[in-house]
């Protein structure tokens, strides 16, 4: 092009040639606002999703803040504590029935005793005994209105209540419905560890094994059926794994180990680990196919077999994941309500052995929330346990990122 | 001494429909370095997998002909592959140190292959490390992560990685090629170094490093070998045009 054509041309620009002659400019800053606002969009987004979380454990904590308060007894409380205390025994408000009453509750019946209603709450090892309780929470509620006004005369202080409350949750006795009400932890707290212990020796190396399968050893089609369909019990609703292990695990696995309980803390925790085994696989698998292909081919120029690669370079190098993995897991059970309150015999029992009822926090959170007194002692420990289980799972994840990441990993990967 | 390591007769590869071998029959001498040229996508790097049944990992390859390392066919049925690559040690193009400490970088090919003795497995360790030129920049840090070494430390790791498990062929897919020159020179220098005790095969673009460290090269050419001979025969006065073309630079 010579430069009189160039001249010619120069006022019918074409959108190349315009695009090629605009000179790039440097020096002004440019506030580019679309930018600007996604970014502050993002940011929000973040912050807000840290705060509802925060806010959460806020809200919790505050509703079981009541019972730290051990000085100042309120009118209402007073009132309640002893509603609470006739609602358990029924819409009958005359002692002399108490005896019939106790039947609902468990096997025990010989006995008119309090400390016995107490002790054999524990022991309740079927559904329906919950589901004549929540029956009876409608009638009663009838007659604590006609009669409440009589009883709120002779409530002891509210202080006192929490007081007891207080000193009773490091006891092993779970009995939040008596004239004694007693709220030991200790039994939930090890009943819980206890599941989870169990589910985790299930679960976790169920899915690390089939994830390994899947993802190293499996051909292309096997890797289609597999991981959709381990995937898919993701989705599954906890209560049908509930009734599952309620109806078939337990009688299956009694059969087998032949021990006495029938719902107890090896059921629950198996079927607690059918509920994980997807989380863990899927992000197992994740995981482990993130590992690069050069380590895979490293290994087998180095004469390794398929195995010895899968186990000695590709799990070590995918711990990271692997332990996400296993902390969702964790999470997973921690949490589950449904399950827990279905197949574990919900008795709050110190007992080491697997093969006792046991209750978890959250199944006493589930169990019990529907028929406690709004405000009362038993509503606000209800609530401390939410916030216990709150930070139980932030103190795991905790020590797992620090603890974990930084030491055990150093050890397997090097410094 | 130059007894026929590996031979191939008539060896054709096929990924799927695609042929990307043509015919191959080359004899590659014992205990000498002999490097493969030519321009990308020629089928060197493949030829070169294909000595340790590298490319049994990728779908759809299929392989006719006959490959014989020391007088056996290693595509024979009942070939054991294991063991065939641990007589047959490879070092990739880029340096892939696994995800833990440099003293397990090495011990792991031994440690598989059943050596469990500690004392024994520092031995190993030291002298590989030593073999590969790298022992006095690493010996007070083995319990680090191979991870956070240089890129040509790196790849000098992965060679006494290799050494360690006490291969008889080393086979070598462009090295140095993501390597500065004083790492590239460290491997060079490396590699004629090896020869004395392993048979080193190399693939490299680089053509004045096939001129100053093989004793044979090969010239393959859109999955064809065109030239097989003497280094210094390729170089000054090879048989092909295509050959010289190429070495002069006229094209590739």
């Amino acid at each position: 092009m010579t430069k009189k054509e160039k001249k010619g041309k120069k006022k019918k620009l074409s959108g190349l040639e315009k695009w090629q002659s605009e000179r790039i400019d440097i020096t002004q800053k440019k506030f580019r606002i679309g930018d600007y606002l996604a970014e502050k969009v993002i940011k929000g987004v973040a912050y807000l999703s840290i705060a509802i979380v925060f806010l959460i454990f806020v809200f919790v904590f505050r509703e079981s803040f009541p019972i730290f308060n051990t000085t100042k007894p309120t009118t209402e409380s007073k009132a309640i504590v002893k509603q609470d205390s006739q609602e358990t025994y029924g819409a009958v408000t005359d002692n002399a029935s108490t005896t019939q009453t106790q039947e609902t509750y468990g096997a025990v019946s010989d006995s008119t005793e309090k400390t016995n209603v107490q002790e054999t709450y524990g022991a309740v090892t079927d559904q329906s005994a919950t589901i004549e309780q929540n029956a009876l929470v409608g009638d009663s509620a009838k007659a604590i209105n006609s009669s409440s006004d009589t009883y709120t005369v002779s409530a002891g202080s509210g202080s006192d209540d929490n007081r007891s409350a207080l000193k009773s949750m490091a006891t092993k006795e779970w009995v939040p419905v008596s004239a004694n009400p007693r709220y030991g932890l200790l039994a939930l707290i090890l009943g819980t560890i206890k599941i989870t212990f169990i589910s985790l020796l299930f679960a976790a190396p169920l899915s690390i094994l089939a994830a390994l399968y899947v993802s190293v050893f499996a051909n292309k089609r096997m890797k289609e059926i597999i991981k959709p369909t381990i995937e898919l019990l993701a989705g599954f609703p906890s209560v049908v794994i509930g009734f599952f292990a309620l109806m078939v695990l337990a009688t299956f696995l009694q059969s087998v180990f032949h021990y006495e309980t029938r719902l107890n803390s090896f059921v629950g925790g198996i079927a607690m680990g059918i509920a994980a085994i997807p989380i863990i696989f899927t992000i197992t698998e994740d995981a482990l196919t993130a590992v690069p292909k050069s380590f895979y081919e490293a290994s087998l120029a180095l004469g390794a077999s398929k195995w010895q690669t899968a186990f000695f370079v590709i799990l070590p190098a995918a711990t990271p994941g692997i332990f996400a993995a296993i902390l969702l897991g964790i999470g997973r059970v921690f949490g589950e309500t449904m399950i827990a309150l279905m197949a574990t015999g919900n008795a709050a029992q110190m007992d080491l052995n697997p093969f006792a009822s046991v209750r978890t926090l959250a199944a006493t959170i589930g169990a019990e929330m529907a028929e406690v007194v709004f405000g009362d002692t038993h509503y606000n420990v209800l609530f401390l346990i939410g916030s216990l289980l709150f930070i139980f799972t932030f103190v795991i994840n905790a020590v797992a990122e620090f603890y974990v990441k930084g030491k055990l990993m150093k050890r397997i990967q090097g410094k | 001494m130059s007894e026929n390591k590996i031979h191939t007769e008539n060896m054709f590869l096929y990924y799927s429909e695609k042929m990307a071998l043509n015919n191959i029959s080359i004899t590659i001498p014992e205990k000498k370095v002999t490097a493969f040229i030519g321009p990308s996508g020629c089928g060197k790097s493949t030829f070169l997998r294909s000595l340790n049944r590298m490319n049994d990992l990728i779908d759809g390859v299929k392989i006719e002909g006959k490959v014989m390392i020391d007088g056996v066919n290693i595509y024979d049925k009942n070939i054991d592959v294991v063991n065939l690559r641990k007589k047959v040690g490879m070092v990739f193009q880029k340096s892939n140190p696994f995800a833990k400490s440099i003293y397990e970088n090495i011990a792991y090919g031994p440690k598989i292959n059943g050596v469990n003795d500690k004392s024994h497995l520092d031995e190993i360790v030291e002298t590989a490390l030593k073999n590969a030129a790298i022992w006095e920049e690493v010996k007070d840090r083995l319990g680090d992560s191979a991870l956070g070494l240089s890129g040509g430390q790196q790849q000098r790791l992965c060679i006494a990685r290799t050494l360690a498990v006490n291969p008889e062929i080393v086979l070598m897919d462009e090295p140095a090629s993501a390597l500065d020159p004083l790492s590239t020179a460290k491997i060079e220098e490396l590699i004629v170094q090896l020869k004395e005790k392993y048979t080193i095969v190399i693939v490299t673009h680089n053509m004045q490093q096939a001129a100053r460290i093989s004793d044979n090269t090969a010239f393959f050419y859109l999955g064809e070998l065109i030239e097989h001979d003497k280094t210094k025969k390729i170089f000054t006065n090879p048989d092909k045009k295509q050959t010289e073309d190429y070495i002069t630079g006229r094209f590739g």
